[in-house]
Protein backbone atom coordinates (compact mmCIF):
# COMPACT_ATOMS: atom_id res chain seq x y z
CA UNK A 1 0.00 0.00 0.00
CA UNK A 2 2.46 2.63 1.13
CA UNK A 3 4.99 3.68 -1.39
CA UNK A 4 8.53 2.56 -0.67
CA UNK A 5 10.63 5.47 0.51
CA UNK A 6 13.92 6.10 -1.22
CA UNK A 7 17.15 5.85 0.63
CA UNK A 8 18.72 9.26 0.04
CA UNK A 9 21.54 8.77 -2.45
CA UNK A 10 22.65 12.14 -3.73
CA UNK A 11 24.32 14.91 -1.81
CA UNK A 12 21.52 17.41 -2.23
CA UNK A 13 19.05 14.92 -0.77
CA UNK A 14 21.22 14.47 2.29
CA UNK A 15 21.53 18.25 2.54
CA UNK A 16 17.75 18.65 2.47
CA UNK A 17 17.32 16.01 5.16
CA UNK A 18 20.12 17.56 7.21
CA UNK A 19 18.58 21.01 6.99
CA UNK A 20 15.17 19.66 7.97
CA UNK A 21 16.58 17.77 10.94
CA UNK A 22 18.63 20.75 12.15
CA UNK A 23 15.66 23.12 11.96
CA UNK A 24 13.35 20.59 13.60
CA UNK A 25 15.89 20.05 16.36
CA UNK A 26 16.07 23.79 17.04
CA UNK A 27 12.33 24.32 16.99
CA UNK A 28 11.07 21.07 18.53
CA UNK A 29 13.71 19.07 20.38
CA UNK A 30 15.79 21.81 22.03
CA UNK A 31 12.68 23.37 23.68
CA UNK A 32 11.75 19.98 25.12
CA UNK A 33 15.23 19.43 26.51
CA UNK A 34 15.19 22.93 28.01
CA UNK A 35 11.91 22.30 29.85
CA UNK A 36 13.19 19.18 31.58
CA UNK A 37 16.65 20.62 32.27
CA UNK A 38 15.14 23.69 33.90
CA UNK A 39 12.69 21.64 35.94
CA UNK A 40 15.58 19.51 37.21
CA UNK A 41 18.00 22.41 37.65
CA UNK A 42 17.30 22.68 41.38
CA UNK A 43 17.79 18.98 41.94
CA UNK A 44 15.29 16.17 42.39
CA UNK A 45 14.50 17.28 45.94
CA UNK A 46 13.25 20.67 44.78
CA UNK A 47 11.37 19.14 41.88
CA UNK A 48 9.54 16.82 44.26
CA UNK A 49 8.82 19.71 46.62
CA UNK A 50 7.44 21.82 43.78
CA UNK A 51 5.34 18.95 42.52
CA UNK A 52 3.80 18.41 45.94
CA UNK A 53 3.06 22.08 46.59
CA UNK A 54 -0.62 22.75 47.31
CA UNK A 55 -1.15 24.98 44.32
CA UNK A 56 0.43 22.43 41.96
CA UNK A 57 -1.71 19.57 43.22
CA UNK A 58 -4.82 21.71 43.05
CA UNK A 59 -4.08 22.96 39.54
CA UNK A 60 -3.40 19.41 38.36
CA UNK A 61 -6.71 18.20 39.76
CA UNK A 62 -8.65 21.07 38.20
CA UNK A 63 -6.96 20.55 34.84
CA UNK A 64 -7.76 16.84 34.86
CA UNK A 65 -11.35 17.51 35.93
CA UNK A 66 -11.82 19.86 32.99
CA UNK A 67 -10.47 17.21 30.62
CA UNK A 68 -12.53 14.47 32.24
CA UNK A 69 -15.79 16.35 31.65
CA UNK A 70 -14.89 17.82 28.27
CA UNK A 71 -13.64 14.72 26.48
CA UNK A 72 -16.75 12.48 26.85
CA UNK A 73 -19.17 15.31 26.00
CA UNK A 74 -17.28 16.36 22.90
CA UNK A 75 -16.81 12.72 21.95
CA UNK A 76 -20.60 12.20 21.90
CA UNK A 77 -21.02 15.43 19.99
CA UNK A 78 -18.35 14.49 17.47
CA UNK A 79 -19.81 11.05 16.78
CA UNK A 80 -23.40 12.26 16.43
CA UNK A 81 -22.41 15.20 14.26
CA UNK A 82 -20.18 13.10 12.01
CA UNK A 83 -22.95 10.51 11.66
CA UNK A 84 -25.47 13.22 10.86
CA UNK A 85 -23.43 14.97 8.16
CA UNK A 86 -21.94 11.89 6.52
CA UNK A 87 -24.95 9.57 6.50
CA UNK A 88 -27.65 12.01 5.37
CA UNK A 89 -27.75 14.77 2.82
CA UNK A 90 -29.96 17.59 3.94
CA UNK A 91 -30.50 21.30 3.60
CA UNK A 92 -27.89 23.18 5.63
CA UNK A 93 -25.48 20.25 5.87
CA UNK A 94 -22.48 22.27 4.74
CA UNK A 95 -23.48 25.13 7.01
CA UNK A 96 -23.47 22.80 10.01
CA UNK A 97 -19.99 21.55 9.12
CA UNK A 98 -18.74 25.13 8.82
CA UNK A 99 -20.34 26.25 12.09
CA UNK A 100 -18.52 23.52 13.96
CA UNK A 101 -15.25 24.92 12.60
CA UNK A 102 -15.85 28.27 14.32
CA UNK A 103 -14.07 27.44 17.60
CA UNK A 104 -11.11 26.31 15.55
CA UNK A 105 -10.75 29.72 13.93
CA UNK A 106 -11.78 31.85 16.90
CA UNK A 107 -9.10 33.42 19.05
CA UNK A 108 -9.36 31.73 22.46
CA UNK A 109 -9.45 35.11 24.23
CA UNK A 110 -12.45 36.10 22.13
CA UNK A 111 -14.11 32.80 22.97
CA UNK A 112 -13.60 33.34 26.67
CA UNK A 113 -14.95 36.86 26.41
CA UNK A 114 -18.09 35.68 24.58
CA UNK A 115 -18.83 33.35 27.48
CA UNK A 116 -18.28 36.19 29.90
CA UNK A 117 -20.84 38.25 27.99
CA UNK A 118 -23.48 35.51 28.31
CA UNK A 119 -22.87 34.14 31.78
CA UNK A 120 -21.15 37.06 33.48
CA UNK A 121 -22.98 39.84 35.27
CA UNK A 122 -23.22 41.83 32.04
CA UNK A 123 -25.63 39.40 30.41
CA UNK A 124 -29.30 38.58 31.02
CA UNK A 125 -28.62 34.91 31.71
CA UNK A 126 -25.70 35.77 33.96
CA UNK A 127 -27.74 38.17 36.07
CA UNK A 128 -30.56 35.68 36.37
CA UNK A 129 -28.09 33.04 37.52
CA UNK A 130 -26.62 35.54 39.96
CA UNK A 131 -30.02 36.04 41.54
CA UNK A 132 -30.27 32.27 41.88
CA UNK A 133 -26.84 32.40 43.51
CA UNK A 134 -25.15 30.37 40.78
CA UNK A 135 -21.71 31.57 39.79
CA UNK A 136 -20.31 30.14 36.59
CA UNK A 137 -17.74 32.72 35.53
CA UNK A 138 -14.55 33.22 37.56
CA UNK A 139 -15.15 29.74 38.95
CA UNK A 140 -14.47 26.18 37.80
CA UNK A 141 -17.70 25.68 35.80
CA UNK A 142 -16.68 28.58 33.57
CA UNK A 143 -13.34 26.93 32.89
CA UNK A 144 -15.10 23.76 31.80
CA UNK A 145 -17.59 25.64 29.62
CA UNK A 146 -14.94 27.48 27.62
CA UNK A 147 -12.89 24.30 27.33
CA UNK A 148 -15.97 22.62 25.82
CA UNK A 149 -16.16 25.42 23.25
CA UNK A 150 -12.49 25.34 22.35
CA UNK A 151 -12.29 21.56 21.94
CA UNK A 152 -15.68 21.02 20.29
CA UNK A 153 -14.47 20.55 16.68
CA UNK A 154 -11.66 18.01 17.07
CA UNK A 155 -13.45 14.63 17.17
CA UNK A 156 -15.82 15.73 14.41
CA UNK A 157 -12.97 17.00 12.26
CA UNK A 158 -11.21 13.65 12.46
CA UNK A 159 -14.33 11.53 11.95
CA UNK A 160 -16.05 13.40 9.12
CA UNK A 161 -13.47 12.79 6.35
CA UNK A 162 -13.00 9.19 7.47
CA UNK A 163 -16.71 8.32 7.57
CA UNK A 164 -17.23 10.14 4.29
CA UNK A 165 -14.58 7.99 2.67
CA UNK A 166 -15.90 4.76 4.14
CA UNK A 167 -19.40 5.42 2.85
CA UNK A 168 -22.57 3.85 4.19
CA UNK A 169 -22.83 0.68 2.08
CA UNK A 170 -21.94 -1.61 4.98
CA UNK A 171 -24.47 0.06 7.27
CA UNK A 172 -27.21 -0.11 4.64
CA UNK A 173 -26.46 -3.81 4.13
CA UNK A 174 -26.79 -4.37 7.88
CA UNK A 175 -30.07 -2.45 7.88
CA UNK A 176 -31.47 -4.62 5.10
CA UNK A 177 -30.49 -7.68 7.14
CA UNK A 178 -32.71 -6.37 9.91
CA UNK A 179 -30.24 -4.72 12.29
CA UNK A 180 -31.51 -1.77 14.32
CA UNK A 181 -29.77 1.58 14.61
CA UNK A 182 -27.82 0.79 17.75
CA UNK A 183 -26.70 -2.59 16.38
CA UNK A 184 -25.54 -0.96 13.16
CA UNK A 185 -23.52 1.59 15.06
CA UNK A 186 -22.02 -0.91 17.51
CA UNK A 187 -21.25 -3.70 15.08
CA UNK A 188 -20.43 -1.85 11.85
CA UNK A 189 -19.57 1.80 12.35
CA UNK A 190 -17.74 1.64 15.66
CA UNK A 191 -15.18 -1.01 14.68
CA UNK A 192 -14.43 0.95 11.50
CA UNK A 193 -13.77 4.20 13.29
CA UNK A 194 -12.48 2.85 16.60
CA UNK A 195 -8.90 4.06 16.36
CA UNK A 196 -9.76 7.38 14.82
CA UNK A 197 -12.18 7.87 17.69
CA UNK A 198 -9.53 7.19 20.30
CA UNK A 199 -7.20 9.45 18.40
CA UNK A 200 -9.87 12.16 18.55
CA UNK A 201 -10.13 11.66 22.32
CA UNK A 202 -6.38 12.01 22.74
CA UNK A 203 -6.31 15.23 20.71
CA UNK A 204 -9.34 16.66 22.52
CA UNK A 205 -7.76 15.77 25.83
CA UNK A 206 -4.48 17.45 24.90
CA UNK A 207 -6.26 20.64 23.90
CA UNK A 208 -8.46 20.56 26.99
CA UNK A 209 -5.47 20.18 29.28
CA UNK A 210 -3.48 22.86 27.50
CA UNK A 211 -6.06 25.58 26.86
CA UNK A 212 -4.76 28.94 28.03
CA UNK A 213 -6.33 32.03 26.46
CA UNK A 214 -9.99 31.20 26.94
CA UNK A 215 -9.46 29.86 30.42
CA UNK A 216 -7.39 32.91 31.38
CA UNK A 217 -10.35 35.15 30.60
CA UNK A 218 -12.98 33.32 32.64
CA UNK A 219 -10.87 31.96 35.46
CA UNK A 220 -10.13 35.08 37.46
CA UNK A 221 -6.81 33.36 38.29
CA UNK A 222 -7.42 32.68 41.95
CA UNK A 223 -4.62 30.58 43.46
CA UNK A 224 -5.80 27.17 44.70
CA UNK A 225 -9.23 27.76 43.21
CA UNK A 226 -9.35 28.55 39.53
CA UNK A 227 -5.81 28.06 38.29
CA UNK A 228 -5.29 25.31 35.76
CA UNK A 229 -1.78 24.08 35.03
CA UNK A 230 -1.20 26.24 31.91
CA UNK A 231 -2.32 29.31 33.87
CA UNK A 232 -0.12 28.29 36.74
CA UNK A 233 2.90 28.23 34.40
CA UNK A 234 2.30 31.86 33.50
CA UNK A 235 1.48 32.92 37.04
CA UNK A 236 4.61 31.36 38.54
CA UNK A 237 6.74 32.85 35.78
CA UNK A 238 5.31 36.31 36.46
CA UNK A 239 6.19 35.84 40.13
CA UNK A 240 9.77 34.97 39.10
CA UNK A 241 9.41 31.43 40.44
CA UNK A 242 11.14 30.04 37.39
CA UNK A 243 11.95 26.59 38.75
CA UNK A 244 8.35 26.04 39.85
CA UNK A 245 7.06 27.38 36.53
CA UNK A 246 9.23 24.89 34.68
CA UNK A 247 8.07 22.11 36.98
CA UNK A 248 4.49 22.75 35.92
CA UNK A 249 5.72 23.07 32.34
CA UNK A 250 7.52 19.73 32.60
CA UNK A 251 4.36 18.11 33.91
CA UNK A 252 2.42 19.44 30.92
CA UNK A 253 5.24 18.53 28.53
CA UNK A 254 5.17 14.95 29.82
CA UNK A 255 1.45 14.81 29.10
CA UNK A 256 2.13 16.22 25.64
CA UNK A 257 4.77 13.56 24.97
CA UNK A 258 2.37 10.86 26.14
CA UNK A 259 -0.19 12.34 23.76
CA UNK A 260 2.27 12.08 20.87
CA UNK A 261 3.05 8.44 21.66
CA UNK A 262 -0.63 7.49 21.90
CA UNK A 263 -1.47 9.47 18.79
CA UNK A 264 1.24 7.74 16.78
CA UNK A 265 0.04 4.30 17.88
CA UNK A 266 -3.58 5.09 17.07
CA UNK A 267 -2.90 6.60 13.67
CA UNK A 268 -0.86 3.57 12.83
CA UNK A 269 -3.65 1.21 13.94
CA UNK A 270 -6.28 3.11 11.97
CA UNK A 271 -4.11 2.99 8.84
CA UNK A 272 -3.56 -0.73 9.30
CA UNK A 273 -7.28 -1.24 9.67
CA UNK A 274 -8.00 0.69 6.48
CA UNK A 275 -5.37 -1.28 4.59
CA UNK A 276 -6.89 -4.54 5.80
CA UNK A 277 -10.36 -3.53 4.66
CA UNK A 278 -9.06 -2.39 1.29
CA UNK A 279 -7.17 -5.65 0.93
CA UNK A 280 -10.35 -7.58 1.72
CA UNK A 281 -12.40 -5.67 -0.84
CA UNK A 282 -9.75 -6.20 -3.48
CA UNK A 283 -9.45 -9.96 -2.95
CA UNK B 1 -43.91 14.73 2.70
CA UNK B 2 -43.27 17.51 0.24
CA UNK B 3 -41.56 19.50 2.91
CA UNK B 4 -39.32 16.67 4.01
CA UNK B 5 -38.31 16.05 0.41
CA UNK B 6 -37.23 19.64 0.17
CA UNK B 7 -35.23 19.38 3.39
CA UNK B 8 -33.50 16.15 2.45
CA UNK B 9 -31.47 16.19 -0.73
CA UNK B 10 -31.63 12.40 -0.79
CA UNK B 11 -34.02 10.18 1.13
CA UNK B 12 -32.51 9.16 4.46
CA UNK B 13 -32.10 5.41 4.67
CA UNK B 14 -30.26 4.78 7.91
CA UNK B 15 -32.01 5.33 11.23
CA UNK B 16 -30.85 7.88 13.78
CA UNK B 17 -31.41 11.13 11.95
CA UNK B 18 -33.58 12.82 14.61
CA UNK B 19 -31.22 12.12 17.50
CA UNK B 20 -27.96 12.89 15.67
CA UNK B 21 -29.34 15.99 13.98
CA UNK B 22 -31.16 17.18 17.10
CA UNK B 23 -28.21 16.77 19.41
CA UNK B 24 -25.71 18.27 16.94
CA UNK B 25 -27.84 21.33 16.33
CA UNK B 26 -28.67 21.81 20.01
CA UNK B 27 -25.05 21.43 21.10
CA UNK B 28 -23.75 23.69 18.31
CA UNK B 29 -26.31 26.33 19.24
CA UNK B 30 -25.65 26.22 22.97
CA UNK B 31 -21.90 25.84 22.99
CA UNK B 32 -20.87 27.72 19.87
CA UNK B 33 -23.61 30.01 18.55
CA UNK B 34 -25.11 31.38 21.77
CA UNK B 35 -21.89 32.97 23.10
CA UNK B 36 -20.97 34.35 19.69
CA UNK B 37 -24.39 35.88 19.09
CA UNK B 38 -24.35 37.29 22.61
CA UNK B 39 -21.26 39.24 21.61
CA UNK B 40 -23.09 40.55 18.53
CA UNK B 41 -26.06 41.61 20.65
CA UNK B 42 -23.74 43.34 23.07
CA UNK B 43 -22.06 45.22 20.22
CA UNK B 44 -25.38 46.28 18.74
CA UNK B 45 -26.05 48.17 21.96
CA UNK B 46 -23.14 50.48 21.21
CA UNK B 47 -23.41 53.55 19.05
CA UNK B 48 -21.38 53.62 15.85
CA UNK B 49 -19.28 56.55 17.03
CA UNK B 50 -18.46 54.79 20.28
CA UNK B 51 -17.57 51.58 18.44
CA UNK B 52 -15.46 53.39 15.86
CA UNK B 53 -13.67 55.37 18.57
CA UNK B 54 -12.68 52.19 20.39
CA UNK B 55 -11.51 50.18 17.40
CA UNK B 56 -9.42 53.00 15.90
CA UNK B 57 -7.53 53.80 19.07
CA UNK B 58 -3.88 54.44 18.18
CA UNK B 59 -2.47 51.75 20.46
CA UNK B 60 -4.96 49.25 19.07
CA UNK B 61 -4.20 50.20 15.47
CA UNK B 62 -0.55 49.49 16.18
CA UNK B 63 -1.51 46.11 17.64
CA UNK B 64 -3.36 45.21 14.39
CA UNK B 65 -0.18 45.98 12.53
CA UNK B 66 1.96 43.88 14.87
CA UNK B 67 -0.47 40.95 14.74
CA UNK B 68 -0.94 41.01 10.98
CA UNK B 69 2.73 41.38 10.14
CA UNK B 70 3.70 38.75 12.72
CA UNK B 71 1.16 36.32 11.28
CA UNK B 72 2.30 37.14 7.75
CA UNK B 73 6.02 36.62 8.32
CA UNK B 74 5.51 33.50 10.40
CA UNK B 75 3.16 32.00 7.81
CA UNK B 76 5.64 32.60 4.99
CA UNK B 77 8.50 31.07 6.98
CA UNK B 78 6.51 28.15 8.34
CA UNK B 79 5.14 27.32 4.89
CA UNK B 80 8.70 26.81 3.67
CA UNK B 81 9.82 24.98 6.78
CA UNK B 82 6.70 22.81 6.97
CA UNK B 83 6.98 21.94 3.31
CA UNK B 84 10.60 20.87 3.81
CA UNK B 85 9.63 18.67 6.78
CA UNK B 86 6.69 17.10 4.95
CA UNK B 87 8.90 16.49 1.91
CA UNK B 88 11.72 14.70 3.70
CA UNK B 89 9.30 12.70 5.88
CA UNK B 90 7.32 11.38 2.91
CA UNK B 91 10.11 11.07 0.35
CA UNK B 92 13.15 9.71 2.11
CA UNK B 93 14.06 6.95 4.46
CA UNK B 94 16.51 8.14 7.07
CA UNK B 95 17.26 7.36 10.71
CA UNK B 96 14.88 9.23 13.01
CA UNK B 97 12.19 9.65 10.36
CA UNK B 98 9.37 8.20 12.46
CA UNK B 99 10.44 10.23 15.48
CA UNK B 100 10.44 13.40 13.41
CA UNK B 101 7.02 12.51 12.04
CA UNK B 102 5.62 12.18 15.57
CA UNK B 103 7.36 15.28 16.89
CA UNK B 104 5.72 17.47 14.25
CA UNK B 105 2.58 17.44 16.39
CA UNK B 106 4.39 18.62 19.51
CA UNK B 107 3.32 22.28 19.09
CA UNK B 108 -0.25 21.04 18.92
CA UNK B 109 0.01 18.90 22.04
CA UNK B 110 2.10 21.30 24.11
CA UNK B 111 0.09 23.98 25.94
CA UNK B 112 0.74 27.40 24.43
CA UNK B 113 1.86 28.94 27.71
CA UNK B 114 4.51 26.23 28.06
CA UNK B 115 5.64 26.91 24.51
CA UNK B 116 5.84 30.64 25.21
CA UNK B 117 7.77 30.21 28.44
CA UNK B 118 10.22 27.80 26.82
CA UNK B 119 10.82 29.77 23.64
CA UNK B 120 11.31 33.00 25.55
CA UNK B 121 13.87 31.32 27.83
CA UNK B 122 15.66 29.87 24.79
CA UNK B 123 15.87 33.13 22.89
CA UNK B 124 16.86 35.62 25.60
CA UNK B 125 20.38 37.04 24.93
CA UNK B 126 21.89 34.62 27.46
CA UNK B 127 19.69 31.70 26.40
CA UNK B 128 20.78 28.55 24.59
CA UNK B 129 19.73 29.89 21.21
CA UNK B 130 19.61 33.63 21.90
CA UNK B 131 23.36 33.79 22.50
CA UNK B 132 23.97 33.09 18.80
CA UNK B 133 21.80 36.01 17.76
CA UNK B 134 23.12 38.44 20.36
CA UNK B 135 26.45 39.19 18.53
CA UNK B 136 24.47 39.85 15.35
CA UNK B 137 22.48 42.46 17.22
CA UNK B 138 19.23 40.55 16.82
CA UNK B 139 16.93 40.62 19.79
CA UNK B 140 14.32 37.86 19.68
CA UNK B 141 12.71 37.41 23.10
CA UNK B 142 10.74 40.45 24.29
CA UNK B 143 10.82 41.94 20.78
CA UNK B 144 8.92 41.56 17.51
CA UNK B 145 10.97 38.57 16.21
CA UNK B 146 9.87 36.69 19.33
CA UNK B 147 6.25 37.01 18.23
CA UNK B 148 7.18 35.55 14.85
CA UNK B 149 9.09 32.67 16.47
CA UNK B 150 6.13 31.84 18.73
CA UNK B 151 3.72 31.92 15.78
CA UNK B 152 6.05 29.73 13.70
CA UNK B 153 6.20 27.18 16.49
CA UNK B 154 2.43 26.90 16.92
CA UNK B 155 1.86 26.72 13.13
CA UNK B 156 4.26 23.89 12.22
CA UNK B 157 1.71 21.02 12.39
CA UNK B 158 -0.84 22.83 10.22
CA UNK B 159 1.41 23.00 7.17
CA UNK B 160 2.99 19.57 7.53
CA UNK B 161 -0.29 17.77 8.16
CA UNK B 162 -2.05 19.35 5.18
CA UNK B 163 0.79 18.77 2.71
CA UNK B 164 1.83 15.30 3.89
CA UNK B 165 -1.21 13.26 2.77
CA UNK B 166 -1.12 14.83 -0.70
CA UNK B 167 2.58 14.09 -1.09
CA UNK B 168 1.92 10.56 0.15
CA UNK B 169 -0.83 9.98 -2.42
CA UNK B 170 0.98 11.61 -5.29
CA UNK B 171 1.45 9.09 -8.04
CA UNK B 172 5.00 8.26 -8.88
CA UNK B 173 3.79 7.54 -12.43
CA UNK B 174 3.13 11.22 -12.95
CA UNK B 175 6.70 12.14 -12.17
CA UNK B 176 8.05 9.22 -14.16
CA UNK B 177 6.00 10.25 -17.15
CA UNK B 178 7.37 13.77 -16.91
CA UNK B 179 10.87 12.37 -16.65
CA UNK B 180 10.32 10.18 -19.73
CA UNK B 181 9.08 13.19 -21.65
CA UNK B 182 12.41 14.80 -20.98
CA UNK B 183 11.61 17.08 -18.08
CA UNK B 184 14.47 17.83 -15.72
CA UNK B 185 14.22 17.79 -11.93
CA UNK B 186 13.35 21.48 -11.63
CA UNK B 187 10.72 21.27 -14.32
CA UNK B 188 9.16 18.27 -12.58
CA UNK B 189 9.11 20.14 -9.30
CA UNK B 190 7.69 23.38 -10.68
CA UNK B 191 5.33 21.96 -13.31
CA UNK B 192 4.18 18.69 -11.77
CA UNK B 193 4.69 18.54 -8.02
CA UNK B 194 4.04 22.12 -6.96
CA UNK B 195 0.73 22.57 -8.84
CA UNK B 196 -0.61 19.36 -7.29
CA UNK B 197 0.39 20.59 -3.85
CA UNK B 198 -0.94 24.14 -4.19
CA UNK B 199 -4.42 23.46 -2.72
CA UNK B 200 -2.94 21.73 0.33
CA UNK B 201 -0.37 24.48 0.77
CA UNK B 202 -3.06 27.15 0.58
CA UNK B 203 -5.24 25.31 3.10
CA UNK B 204 -2.36 24.74 5.48
CA UNK B 205 -1.01 28.25 5.34
CA UNK B 206 -4.45 29.83 5.71
CA UNK B 207 -5.02 27.71 8.80
CA UNK B 208 -1.63 28.73 10.12
CA UNK B 209 -2.40 32.39 9.41
CA UNK B 210 -5.80 32.27 11.11
CA UNK B 211 -4.34 30.56 14.14
CA UNK B 212 -1.48 33.04 14.34
CA UNK B 213 -3.90 35.97 14.28
CA UNK B 214 -5.63 34.61 17.38
CA UNK B 215 -2.57 33.18 19.14
CA UNK B 216 -2.35 34.39 22.71
CA UNK B 217 -0.55 32.19 25.24
CA UNK B 218 2.69 31.60 23.37
CA UNK B 219 2.89 35.16 22.06
CA UNK B 220 2.30 37.10 25.26
CA UNK B 221 4.98 35.17 27.11
CA UNK B 222 7.68 35.98 24.58
CA UNK B 223 6.58 39.36 23.20
CA UNK B 224 7.42 41.53 26.20
CA UNK B 225 4.11 43.33 25.55
CA UNK B 226 5.54 46.82 25.10
CA UNK B 227 2.73 49.25 24.20
CA UNK B 228 2.89 50.46 20.58
CA UNK B 229 5.63 47.93 19.85
CA UNK B 230 4.93 44.32 20.69
CA UNK B 231 1.31 44.17 21.78
CA UNK B 232 -0.90 41.83 19.78
CA UNK B 233 -4.62 42.43 19.38
CA UNK B 234 -5.76 39.54 21.59
CA UNK B 235 -3.60 41.00 24.36
CA UNK B 236 -5.30 44.39 23.94
CA UNK B 237 -8.62 42.64 24.40
CA UNK B 238 -7.29 41.01 27.55
CA UNK B 239 -5.97 44.32 28.87
CA UNK B 240 -9.34 46.04 28.37
CA UNK B 241 -11.01 43.15 30.16
CA UNK B 242 -8.76 43.49 33.16
CA UNK B 243 -9.69 47.17 33.28
CA UNK B 244 -13.35 46.02 33.34
CA UNK B 245 -13.89 48.08 30.21
CA UNK B 246 -16.40 45.65 28.71
CA UNK B 247 -17.66 47.80 25.82
CA UNK B 248 -14.11 48.36 24.57
CA UNK B 249 -13.28 44.67 25.03
CA UNK B 250 -16.42 43.72 23.13
CA UNK B 251 -15.56 46.02 20.25
CA UNK B 252 -12.05 44.59 19.96
CA UNK B 253 -13.38 41.03 20.28
CA UNK B 254 -15.81 41.68 17.44
CA UNK B 255 -13.02 42.94 15.17
CA UNK B 256 -10.93 39.83 15.84
CA UNK B 257 -13.95 37.57 15.46
CA UNK B 258 -15.11 39.13 12.18
CA UNK B 259 -11.61 38.91 10.75
CA UNK B 260 -11.18 35.24 11.63
CA UNK B 261 -14.71 34.25 10.58
CA UNK B 262 -14.31 36.07 7.27
CA UNK B 263 -11.07 34.19 6.65
CA UNK B 264 -12.67 30.89 7.69
CA UNK B 265 -15.60 31.31 5.30
CA UNK B 266 -13.29 32.45 2.52
CA UNK B 267 -11.22 29.32 3.01
CA UNK B 268 -14.33 27.12 3.02
CA UNK B 269 -15.61 28.72 -0.17
CA UNK B 270 -12.24 28.35 -1.86
CA UNK B 271 -12.05 24.72 -0.86
CA UNK B 272 -15.47 23.85 -2.23
CA UNK B 273 -15.37 26.10 -5.30
CA UNK B 274 -12.05 25.58 -6.94
CA UNK B 275 -9.59 23.61 -4.86
CA UNK B 276 -11.57 20.38 -5.02
CA UNK B 277 -11.98 20.56 -8.76
CA UNK B 278 -8.34 19.97 -9.51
Amino acid sequence: MTKARKKPAQIHQWLLIGLGIVLATIMLIVPLILIFTQALSGGLQLLWQNLRADYMVHATKLTLLAALITVPLNLCFGILLAWCVTRYDFFGRRLLITLVEIPYATSPVVAGFCYLVVYGLEGVIGRWLYEKDVQLMFAWPGIIMVTLFVTAPYVARILIPLMQKQGSEEEIAALSLGANGWQIFRKITLPNIKWALLYGCVITNARAVGEFGAVAVVSGTIMNQTLTLPLLVEQLNNDYKTAAAFTAAALLASMALLTLVLKTIMEWRQQNREQQTTAQTVS
Amino acid sequence: MNLSLRFFRSTPILPGFPISFGFSVLYTSLVILLPISALMVYISGMSFQQYWFVITDARLLQSYKVTLSGAFYSTVIVTGFGFLLAWIITRYDFPGRRLLDSLVDLPFALPTSVAGLTLSTLFIPTGWLGQWFEPLGIKISYAFPGIVVAMIFTSIPFIVRSVQPVLEDMEAELEEAALMLGANKWQIFWRVILPTLTPALITGSSQAFIRSLGEFGAVIMIAGNIPFETEVTSLMLFVRLQEYNYPAAAAIASVVLFASLALLFLLQVMQTRFLNKS
